[in-house]
């Protein structure tokens, strides 16, 4: 049976004719661009990019805000090869409509070879069915608008807004040269006007836009020299700001609808159970209730306001069975894994050399574990949902405006057509909001299709929110390897479990000989999906660790170790060693302080982190600084780059030191930032972020910060106190120096 | 069951209970939104807003223990334009997604009224709020730069 994620390559496998070039839309599809999307005075030119009769340039997003700035950088990429002033480009998001689908995408993951990414593998077959099921747009095939993978700049942003302001700006001159009877290639282009510099005459691009539409675009428009971009390469700042530093952005939250009812849910503890009765007589003549629903694992309370929605849910104590699941525990959870270690089905994924054979001699073995972990953004899960005269109307943030309304569509069991869906900005999302875990739209329009005729909102609890999430999965991960008589490994033996499929993110850049690299498949009742980094949040920590291991149990220093296995790889050399300099690796630091090293390459980027941490002497970690190098090819926007690792390092560090959700009686066990605590101003560590430049290819920025984040604090650990923490998170363990 | 509230200079008379939390009434009643929800525990600091100057937490805050005091939120926060911290925040490229930021705001402004030259320690000690997407590295460095102007 296929895997999810070879029925995706497969799709790629379809989308192979996108090989040469990215398809621009024919025109066709322009006009009706311009119909959905273009204001009075503006046209589209290209795909993603509109030109106003001021000559204003507006680069049509097909993804969303959820913290990172794609809008931003995105519009730097259109507006260098429009030889744009940057005070005329504006960023808007692209309508949830298929017109505005962004093939980029899966193009993109598709054509960049390996495999397709694990993020996508939790929706993979949600993906494609959504594709089978609507009208495929010739030579793109149908893909949606998702953001994740770190895929806006690299996909989105290189192969589609690129080529498309680039053709935009060929049909621009070209509908100048016809005017003036010249050839094109003597006219330029400079703060959105195209010039004829042997006359002196120029045209702005809002009057050319029409002319300029009509012609074929390029797919493979020339491209503006790197070393001639005024905005690419520079820290610009971000559209959003402003709006974000007075209260006046509007996320999902905050959707306001005449006459809107609140609603508050409770779900069903235990995952995979079912909702068995309610006593409604409890809440009976409290203020401001309207309406209890049932749904199939839910009860949901409708109230004039929220918090007596809420108050109210909490008084019902509905009763729901288990589904079968109440006597599982995390502790079972471990055991299982345990078993599919040490037993026989353990699919090879990697073999090379001898592979386990090769294991000779003094074998080394450790077996690691990373728990559940919930996503927990700022803002807690929420959707606004109203069904009137046939047409559902939806106000939610997702990772995929389009998915998402044609996700209601079938929620709602209604034509796509009858879904109007306003996809708003993020309180955060860190993959929470992906397709594959819209719990949050389902309830809520669940809900307004059994209450028509207002809107309602549903807003999850802090409570809800943690304990229905889609976790980032528990993982075991057992290491065997042998040493030579250098102390340099011969064999390295893998076996980890996992949910799905196995993951690509463990296969290691280091240069050994033999090699397995092999999964188990434990799936449990735990619902799981893609968490900042995904996998390489898992691997990251188990390799990372072991290869620090390795060093010790060779009696070498654990950077050079890694310098010497790296000797093949002279990017990830190179970027190991800028942020072994900038830290003074070797130098020496007090009493109870060390360093840890940790290097991942994740998304096409390679990221080195080194911790400096200090165990006081209650035994409390506190990590003092984190140094980092980073090298995602060509960079954007460095400030927004910067933002992101640094966001990357606070975001994995509360998982390492803090992280984790535990399973009891089949439901979860923590709830709040009490029990599911975060690191607050006072634990975040001084942060240098070094960017290293080069001509690799384009990496993303907004996950791989996070992987290396825990091993370096661990391997740090090691090095203070020769504790070698194996389970995360780092709480969980007693220390002294 | 009257309550009455002054927000931002405007008194409101509403008819809630007095144990209504303080954010819903702000957002749902009154319908300012910038004020935000993130874990109705008093934990995260999202909701902060300033009564009678001080930072405090509306989720936790009953409507009815605040009548009479001065109540501002992020709206408030400036009568025109935007204020140092604000235009630190900016300058200093601290939001990513936004949400907690209000209320970071609202944290800091209150503790640089009562102590403009906050060190690093006063500042961890003092703004306990939770910010997922980790821009703590910047709001360290925004504090720090209006810690050293003048006044």
């Amino acid at each position: 049976m296929p895997t999810r994620r070879t029925i995706l390559l497969g799709v790629g496998g379809t989308a192979g004719a996108l090989v040469v070039g990215y398809a621009l839309w024919p025109n066709g599809r322009i006009a009706a661009a311009d119909r959905i999307d273009a204001a009075t005075g503006e046209k589209f030119v290209t795909n993603w990019i509109k030109v106003a009769n001021d000559d204003t340039i507006t680069v049509v997003i097909p993804h969303c805000d959820m913290g990172t700035g794609i809008f931003t950088s995105l519009t730097q990429i259109a507006a260098d090869e429009l030889d744009s002033d940057w005070r005329r480009m504006r960023a808007e998001q692209a309508p949830p409509d298929t017109v505005f689908a962004n093939g980029a995408m899966i193009e993109g993951f598709a054509l960049n070879g390996k495999t397709v990414p694990p993020f996508l593998t939790g929706v993979a077959a949600n993906t494609f069915r959504f594709m089978a099921a609507n009208v495929s747009i010739p030579g793109a095939g149908y893909v949606p608008q998702i953001t994740g993978g770190s895929a806006a700049i690299r996909f989105t942003g290189m192969n589609a807004i690129r080529v498309a302001a680039a053709a935009a700006r060929e049909m621009l001159v070209k509908a100048a040269a016809a005017r003036w009877g010249v050839s094109p290639g003597d006219c330029t282009t400079k703060s959105n006007r195209v010039i004829h510099a042997a006359s002196g005459k120029s045209f702005g691009y809002g009057e050319l836009a029409a002319e300029a539409s009509s012609y074929d675009p390029s797919s493979q428009p020339q491209l503006k020299d790197k070393s001639k971009y005024a905005f690419v390469g520079k820290p610009v700042q971000r559209f959003d700001t402003p709006r974000k530093v007075d209260g006046t952005t509007n996320y999902g939250l905050d959707a306001k609808q005449p006459g809107m009812l609140y609603a508050a849910i409770k779900i069903s503890p235990v995952f995979g159970g079912k909702l068995k009765s309610v006593d409604e007589s409890v809440i009976k003549g409290q203020r401001g209730i309207r309406h209890v629903v049932r749904l199939d694992d839910a009860v949901v309370v409708i109230a004039d306001r929220f918090w007596r929605a809420r108050d109210a849910v909490a008084a019902l104590m509905p009763v729901f069975d288990d589904g079968g699941n109440g006597k599982v525990s995390s502790s079972t959870i471990t055991e299982r894994r345990k078993a599919a270690l040490n037993g026989k089905d353990i699919k090879s994924d990697v073999k090379t050399g001898q592979g386990a054979a090769a294991l000779r001699g003094k074998i080394i073995e450790a077996t690691y574990q990373v728990p559940y972990l919930a996503h927990s953004p700022m803002e807690p899960m929420n959707t606004t949902a109203l069904y009137k005269d046939g047409v559902l109307e939806v106000w939610a943030g997702t990772q995929d405006g389009l998915g998402g309304r044609d996700f209601c569509a079938k929620a709602a069991k209604l034509p796509i057509e009858k879904v109007k869906f306003h996809l708003t900005p993020m309180g955060g999302a860190f993959g929470r909001r992906l397709p594959g875990q819209w719990n949050y739209l389902t309830y809520a329009v669940l809900t307004a299709m059994k209450v028509p005729g207002v809107a309602i909102k549903l807003i999850f609890t802090r409570e809800q929110d943690t304990q229905h999430d889609f976790y980032r999965p528990n993982v075991m991960s057992r290491f065997r390897a042998s040493l030579d008589k250098s102390g340099m490994p011969v064999a390295w033996v893998n076996d980890y479990t996992t949910d799905d499929d196995p993951n690509p993110q463990a296969h290691i850049v280091y240069d050994i000989p033999n090699q397995a690299i092999g999964a188990a498949l434990v799936p449990t009742h735990v619902p799981t999906g893609a968490w900042r980094s995904v996998e390489a949040s898992w691997h990251g920590f188990f390799v990372e660790s072991f290869v620090d291991e390795l060093a010790h149990s060779a009696g070498k220093d654990p950077l050079e170790y890694r310098r010497a296995l790296l000797r093949n790889a002279p990017r990830h050399l190179a970027t190991l060693n800028l942020a072994a300099e900038k830290v003074g690796w070797g130098t020496p630091l007090g009493a109870g302080r060390a360093r840890g090293i940790a290097m991942v390459e994740s998304f096409d980027s390679i990221v080195v982190h080194v911790a400096e941490i200090t165990i006081d002497e209650k035994g409390s970690v506190k990590v003092d600084r984190i140094v980092s190098a980073v090298d995602c090819g060509m960079v954007v926007n460095p400030d927004g780059l910067k933002a992101q690792i640094e966001g990357a390092i606070v975001f994995g560090l509360s998982a390492a030191l803090k992280g984790e959700i535990t399973i009891e009686n089949g439901a979860v066990a923590q709830s709040n930032f009490t029990d599911y605590p975060m690191v607050r101003l006072a634990e975040c560590p001084e942060i240098e972020i070094h960017i290293r430049e080069d001509d690799g290819p384009v990496g993303g920025g907004g996950e791989p910060g996070v992987p290396p984040v825990a091993p370096a604090v661990t391997n740090a650990i090691f090095a203070a106190t020769g504790v070698r923490i194996r389970e995360l998170p780092i709480k969980n363990h007693p220390l002294k120096v | 069951m009257t309550v009455r509230l002054k927000v931002n200079g405007v008194e409101h008379e509403l008819d809630v209970e007095d144990e209504a939390p303080l954010l819903w009434v702000i957002r749902d009643e009154i319908g300012l939104t910038g004020t935000k929800f993130g874990c109705g525990i008093a934990q995260c600091g999202a909701c902060t807003v300033h009564v009678n100057g001080k930072a405090q937490r509306s989720c936790v805050t009953p409507a009815g223990s605040v009548q009479g005091a001065e109540i501002t939120t992020i709206e408030g926060l400036s009568a025109n334009g935007l204020t140092p911290v604000q235009q630190a925040w900016i300058d200093h490229q601290v939001p990513q997604c936004g949400y907690c930021q209000s209320g970071m705001i609202m944290a800091v402004s209150a503790l640089l009224a009562k102590n403009p030259h906050p060190s690093d320690d006063d500042l961890a000690q003092a703004i306990t709020n939770i910010c997922r997407c980790g821009t703590y590295p910047r709001i360290r460095a925004a504090v720090r730069e209006l810690a050293k102007a003048e006044g």
